[in-house]
């Protein structure tokens, strides 16, 4: 399966930020009260949805169930390549 | 309520067909160690738990749990797609194949199918959090062992990213077991 450069780049910077936050997201679960850490979690994500804006914008949803915003022509949720395709 | 995302959590390259490897790796995916088991046990224990802390944690890694078991069925996937009937019996795949083509599928390394008994839930806040340490400990035990039998560059660094998880989630758990035992405690004075 061919998947282009400029797309597995994106999705990278995604992975990125996304594990970024989800440690950070485990961390604040066991210290809720690090101030640091919240700043930080949350400078992350807002980085995290600007790079997901971006990408769904070009390759269609990341999230179903709606919440990766409606479509404007046709329902690109179908779309191949899966994950494990890439 | 659980939302997918279409992406895996780690990139996962292969650098071709490897059946021998893939028929290791599917241990991770439903076997005693696996990230099946550790998905669910996680997600069953939440239930039970005493305080916001341990609900959200275990909730949390659950859920990390089954962005694993994604990146292994990948793995598994890309090393099987291109395998012909022949290499697939030649290297102890052929029962598999019999059952399931090239199908990921819930066993240890044997061919054992996944069941519940490889994990537990006690209703007890000290003897699940304790569980749920060592189960961190066993996966990353197999993916050393995994990373060992690897030959494959591309799989090892999967491997890798999945070993660390375990230490990071062992971490933790420890954190959350020492911090319901401070809850206890507190409340008994009451």
């Amino acid at each position: 399966m061919h998947t282009d450069r400029r797309r597995m780049d994106m999705l990278k910077e995604i992975q990125e930020y996304e594990f970024t936050a989800l440690d950070l997201n485990l961390y604040l679960d066991t210290h809720p009260g690090d101030n640091r850490a919240l700043e930080q979690f949350n400078q992350v994500s807002c980085e995290l949805a600007k790079k997901v804006e971006k990408y769904v914008e070009c390759y269609g949803p990341l999230l179903n169930y709606g919440f990766s915003g409606g479509f404007s022509s046709h329902w690109r949720w179908v779309e191949e390549p899966w994950p494990w395709e890439m | 309520m659980w939302i997918y995302e279409k992406k895996l959590q780690y990139p996962v390259r292969v650098d071709g067909c490897n059946v021998k490897l893939a028929k290791y790796l599917i241990t991770q995916y439903g076997g005693p160690d696996g990230e099946l088991g550790a998905a669910l046990r996680y997600l069953n224990q939440r239930y039970t738990m005493p305080t916001g802390k341990t609900k959200a944690l275990l909730t949390d890694i659950g859920t990390e749990e089954f962005a694993h078991l994604e990146i292994i069925a990948t793995m598994v996937y890309k090393l099987l797609k291109d395998a012909t009937v022949e290499q697939l019996k030649k290297e102890g795949l052929g029962s598999h194949y019999a059952d399931h083509d090239r199908a990921p599928f819930y066993m240890d390394a044997s061919g054992n199918p996944w069941t519940a008994t490889y994990i537990q839930t006690k209703g007890e806040p000290i003897a699940d959090l304790t569980e749920d340490m060592a189960a961190e400990q066993k996966a990353r035990v197999t993916y050393d062992y995994l990373i060992n039998l690897s030959d494959d560059p591309g799989v090892i660094d999967a491997l890798r990213f999945l070993r660390e998880r375990e230490v990071v989630h062992f971490q933790r758990f420890g954190e959350a077991l020492n911090d319901v035992q401070c809850f206890l405690n507190e409340k008994k004075f009451y």
